[in-house]
């Protein structure tokens, strides 16, 4: 599915802040993982995800989807694959547009956009249909735009744009940081319901080490820019969060010294 | 009187010129300079072509590809080339003054008596400024009922989510930078086909008209949101339209207060720094009142 081979990322190469975020990341994702990343600040969490979607070209290494090279393509090349939620609410939508116009547009994802009628009449009733179910109180608001809505309502909207025609990978950075304690679960809970339902492959950025060992199949740990743990399955259902503290020890060679990891 | 009609052909003949700029500045989110040369150019090239013998409506139309290709270039060398957006409009800006003087080949073309839309118009038995109001009411009409239209395409809707979030839109498969080289375009082939209405008008292209444009053309934007209200594409369209009348018409009545028209310039500029700055003082104004109510509850 996504394979990530000794990917490197360095910023302002050749200057005296020049940084290397990423050495030398190996991923095998397969079809219908949903693994939760963790790791300190600087570990290169976003980072990796900025490099999958493209935001980032890498500075070496390659990255395939499907089998099919997108190491040199463009973020919007490879939007058809991938779909986004970003920690900061703002970012998922136009907020100048309505929740439909937003929705149509992401609806038309990875497709060719012409002269055609931006949304159609079936488009809006399709719409109201999906957002009456999810019951977040916006199937009426629907030419409202997105300026006006709260962050956890965006970030619901964005999950559902990014979770459109089945995306091969879909990346959550930190998606519920920025929310109050029970929106973000609201909006974790229907993460986990979209991507269930979906059978989605998904990537999940959290600094919640409970959340991460409770959520998804799969558990990734970042440390300085490399994968120290890597823990699916009966192993991770076993885990708590001492037993995580424990292994981020012995593997880094450090003790955890990151408050927001620690407190969260 | 007789001013308050000059005030609105003029302001007709400019409302596309305005929506123009509403594009970039807008929708795009970018301050494009361009428009300064772009004028002089849609200008300069009527009047060439119409000098030259060549139909009037033709003359007009190729006016709005000149438009077209100047903003490619300032499109390109923002987004290809990665130079600022002000800064890329000042470079195709300053190299259109000699292209416009190529075009042109002097740096004044007067149309005494050939054949303009105007001037067919008057034919017709219209009197001059009703000529420039018919004129400009009918292809300020196409242009908003074209653009209200492109707005609600897919391609629109892209236009529209790229000035406002580019990591949204390009997170849901959109190329940036061509929609962006569109957007700009498209704003400046209809800055062109204004100054190729307005040349027409006014009987003559000369190389400064283009100077001060932009200011004319954002005070015009800012004016028609604050007055009439931005609440749909179509209401913006219609009220940066209806912005630029307005402020053709205060700029007559500070005329006819006695200022010269040396001063029509400063008068512009401060006129744009007025309207920019007036949400914030209406905002500044309703905080202070509430406050004052509610200290007055107390």
């Amino acid at each position: 599915m996504l394979k990530l081979q000794e990917v490197h990322q360095k910023f302002e190469i050749g200057t005296v802040n020049e940084k290397h975020i990423l050495h030398g990341i190996n991923l095998t994702v397969n079809e219908g993982d949903f693994i939760t990343i963790i790791g300190g600040n600087g570990a290169g969490k976003s980072t990796m995800l900025n490099a999958i979607a493209g935001s980032n070209q890498i500075t070496s290494g390659k990255i395939f989807i499907d089998n099919i090279d997108l190491t040199n393509a463009k973020e919007h090349q490879r939007a058809k694959y991938i779909g986004r939620v970003f920690q900061d609410t703002r970012m998922g939508t136009a907020s100048d547009l309505s929740i439909e116009e937003n929705l149509a547009i992401a609806y038309r994802r990875g497709k060719a956009r012409g002269l055609k009628v931006g949304i159609t009449q079936s488009e809006r009733k399709m719409y109201k249909e999906l957002l009456t179910s999810l019951d977040l109180g916006l199937e009426n608001r629907l030419k409202d735009k997105t300026r006006y809505l709260s962050g956890g309502q965006r970030q619901a909207l964005t999950l559902i744009m990014a979770s459109f025609h089945h995306p091969k990978i879909l990346l959550l950075d930190e998606h519920t940081a920025a929310l109050d304690p029970k929106t973000a679960k609201n909006v974790l809970d229907l993460t986990v319901k979209i991507v269930g339902e979906n059978k989605l492959t998904a990537l999940m950025v959290t600094h919640n080490m409970k959340d991460a060992l409770k959520i998804g199949n799969r558990l990734i740990m970042l440390h300085k820019g490399n994968i120290i743990l890597d823990i699916s399955g009966e192993e991770k259902a076993k885990l708590g969060v001492s037993d995580l503290l424990k292994m981020f020890e012995k593997a880094s060679g450090e003790e955890i010294n990151n408050d927001r990891m620690l407190l969260s | 009187m007789s001013f308050f009609i000059g005030a609105i052909a003029q302001g007709l003949l400019w409302a596309v010129m305005a929506i123009g700029v509403y594009i970039t500045y807008r929708i795009l989110d970018i301050a494009d300079l361009t428009a300064e040369g772009c004028f002089t150019l849609g200008a300069g090239i009527t009047c060439k072509l119409i000098t030259s013998g060549l139909n009037p409506f033709l003359s007009t139309g190729i006016a709005l590809v000149g438009g077209l290709l100047a903003g490619l270039c300032t499109g390109v060398l923002h987004t290809k080339l990665k130079i600022p957006a002000l800064l890329s409009g000042i470079l195709t800006m300053t190299g259109l003054w000699s292209i416009n003087l190529r075009v042109m080949g002097k740096s004044n073309i007067p149309l005494l008596r050939e054949k303009t839309i105007i001037s067919l118009l008057e034919s017709l038995g219209f009197e001059k400024n009703y000529a420039a109001i018919f004129s400009g009411l009918i292809l300020t009409a196409i242009v908003i009922l074209f653009l209200w239209w492109f707005f609600s395409t897919e391609i629109g809707y892209a236009l529209r989510a790229t000035g406002n979030n580019k990591n949204m839109i390009r997170a849901n498969g959109v190329d940036t930078d061509k929609v962006t080289i569109l957007g700009v375009m498209l704003g400046n082939g209809l800055i062109a086909l204004s100054a190729s209405l307005v040349a027409q008008f006014n009987n003559f292209a000369d190389i400064q008209m283009g100077v001060g444009s932009i200011v004319i053309g954002l005070a015009s934007v800012i004016i028609g949101e604050v007055v009439f209200g931005k609440r749909t594409i179509l209401r913006s369209l219609i009220a940066v339209a209806l912005g630029s009348v307005l402020y053709r018409i205060i700029i007559a009545l500070v005329l006819e207060l006695g200022l010269k028209t040396d001063d029509m310039k400063l008068i512009s500029s401060i006129l744009l720094a007025v309207a920019l700055c007036f949400p914030n003082i209406r905002n500044i104004a309703t905080r202070n009142l509430k406050n004052s109510i509610q200290r007055g509850g107390k």
